[in-house]
């Protein structure tokens, strides 16, 4: 019995593995064909212009709530220590540095990573796929490409929204309902918030969108042409981006502490 | 078995011995056929007998466990993926459903091509684009979006745009499945009028005997991995062999069995209770 754990073990090690092969190789050909991809930038714009779209309106409404949760839970936090007039300064590099690019990287895998995995899930069993490769265009280049990129370029401005939004939503509440001095509220944050704060969150954001985007288009791509495959694709795009992300986040986090 | 004239240098694509198993299923067991230039040749053969496949074969979309598949003298398994998509620009594949790509409208499914391929001006594009609608009898469609076709329509414009870049071969993957009588007319029509005016050779597959026969010069008729009938139509529908007549007439009983493979029904109904 020990025997069969310990095989079956092995056995899903292996193909956990495997996965990550087959995602590294999938990467290094998108990393490949990207400066390509950015010579048809028009394509790439139309992409950036879909991710984004789709997401704006739920990362607009999550950022203000999420801002007024931190602007709430804030407050009664740094009032016990008398310190609510940084309030703005909490609120900023909360949104900044963790919540503006993690929670916009979750929304993003459940509404515009999933349209992807299953739009280009549909293609394949529809044979648009084969259909572009009988005209003789690399479906990679032409199809996944743009929407790889229109992700990744998506990603940090639809964080940006976020951040931006959640920052009212904190000073709707703090500054609004409980009161704490607008001058302070603003001018700590001004004062405590450096730009490295500011690009640490970019470059979550960024490395988020990667991951979001390839697992997206990975999925989506691979997905076996069927209605039950696609709609695996779309189940599997949002549990490994989420896991993902949360993984990134915690790894990033402790190399630039 | 087979015609006269439709094998050697006149063949644009030729296959020989060709095997190939999908998972434990073998679905060509040693097939060589030749497809003559400037012709309209009819693949049937019941569903599942590997018609759609030897299409991907011949496309290079898959490649033969054993055997030869060569599209004007190049071993298509052996290309390069550059050579691979050079040979493509030569073909032109209508798919079963059309295959239309369905964020771009109709005009733009067919411009596709010739924007990836070409850098052709905008006022040649259109020129080009509305002559192929044309020929389809679709210029007037040209703004809708595919979800706005009927099945018939939609085969029509994804064959004007099999036929934008002036292909040498055109292969068809089923392409009556679902049509209305009319729109099956129509197809039919246009398979034979661009063959001819195109001076394009083409491979149709299906299994619609009557509508294809009406329309093809060769005819090969596919069944449990092999070749069992190959000629102009009028010789494989008068063909004596049992296995050709009960296809080409329809009948439900013959070689190709009613019954899938089972166990006796007496036992099998034991065994459950």
């Amino acid at each position: 019995m020990v025997h069969g754990i310990l095989r079956e073990l092995a056995d899903s090690g292996t193909d956990t593995l495997r996965a990550l092969g087959r995602y590294a190789l999938f990467a290094g050909r998108l990393a490949a064909e990207t400066p390509r991809a950015l010579l048809r930038f028009r394509l790439v714009v139309e992409q950036v212009h879909n991710a984004g779209a789709l997401s704006l309106v739920i990362i607009m409404l999550s950022g203000l709530f999420v801002g007024m949760v931190l602007g709430l839970q804030g407050f009664d936090l740094l009032e016990r220590f008398g310190s609510e007039e940084s309030l703005g300064t909490a609120a900023a590099l909360g949104l900044l540095k963790e919540l503006g690019p993690v929670v916009t990287a979750l929304l993003f895998a459940g509404r515009a990573g999933t349209a992807l995995a299953s739009e280009l899930g549909l293609m394949r069993a529809t044979d648009q796929l084969a259909a572009i490769e009988m005209m003789a265009v690399d479906p990679v280049r032409r199809v996944v490409m743009p929407r790889f990129l229109g992700g990744v370029i998506a990603m940090p401005l639809l964080a940006a929204i976020f951040s931006m939004i959640g920052l009212f939503g904190a000073q709707l509440v703090g500054v609004q309902l409980m009161g704490v001095d607008q001058g302070q509220f603003w001018s700590q944050m001004r004062g405590a918030v450096e730009f490295g704060d500011v690009m640490e969150g970019v470059l979550k954001s960024g490395v988020f969108g990667v991951a979001c985007s390839l697992v997206a288009v990975y999925e989506g791509y691979h997905s076996v042409p069927t209605a039950e495959g696609v709609g695996r694709a779309t189940t599997r795009t949002v549990v490994i981006s989420s896991v993902s992300v949360l993984l990134l986040d915690y790894m990033l986090t402790a190399v630039m502490l | 078995m087979r015609t006269e004239g439709s094998h050697g240098p006149g063949a644009i694509v030729r296959v020989r011995d060709l095997r190939y198993r999908a998972g434990a299923r073998e679905i060509f067991s040693g097939v060589d056929l030749d497809f003559p230039r400037g012709a309209v040749t009819a693949v049937m053969g019941p569903s599942g007998s590997g018609k759609t496949t030897l299409l991907r074969l011949i496309t290079g979309q898959v490649r033969p466990g054993q055997g030869v598949v060569e599209f004007d003298g190049q071993d298509v398994a052996r290309l390069s993926r550059a050579a691979l998509y050079r040979m493509r620009r030569r073909m032109g594949m209508l798919f079963q459903n059309g295959a239309l790509l369905t964020d771009l409208d109709v005009y733009e499914n067919i411009a596709f091509p010739l924007r990836e391929h070409t850098r052709l001006p905008e006022r040649l594009v259109r020129h080009v684009v509305l002559t192929k609608l044309q020929a389809v009898g679709l210029r007037g469609a040209a703004r809708l979006m595919p979800a706005e076709l009927s099945g018939g329509m939609a085969r029509r414009v994804a064959l004007a745009r099999a036929i934008v870049m002036d292909p040498e071969l055109l292969v068809y993957d089923e392409p009556f499945v679902g049509l209305d009588p009319i729109s099956m007319g129509v197809v039919l029509r246009l398979i034979r009028r661009l063959n001819d005016t195109l001076g394009v050779t083409s491979i149709v597959v299906s299994h619609d005997v009557r509508e294809i026969t009406a329309v093809a010069d060769h005819c090969h008729l596919l069944s449990a991995g092999r070749i069992i009938a190959s000629g102009p139509p009028a010789v494989v529908a008068g063909s004596e062999r049992e296995d050709v007549r009960q296809f080409m007439h329809g009948l439900p009983d013959g070689p190709v069995p009613f019954h899938y493979p089972a166990p006796e029904y007496a036992e099998q109904a034991r065994r459950v209770t």
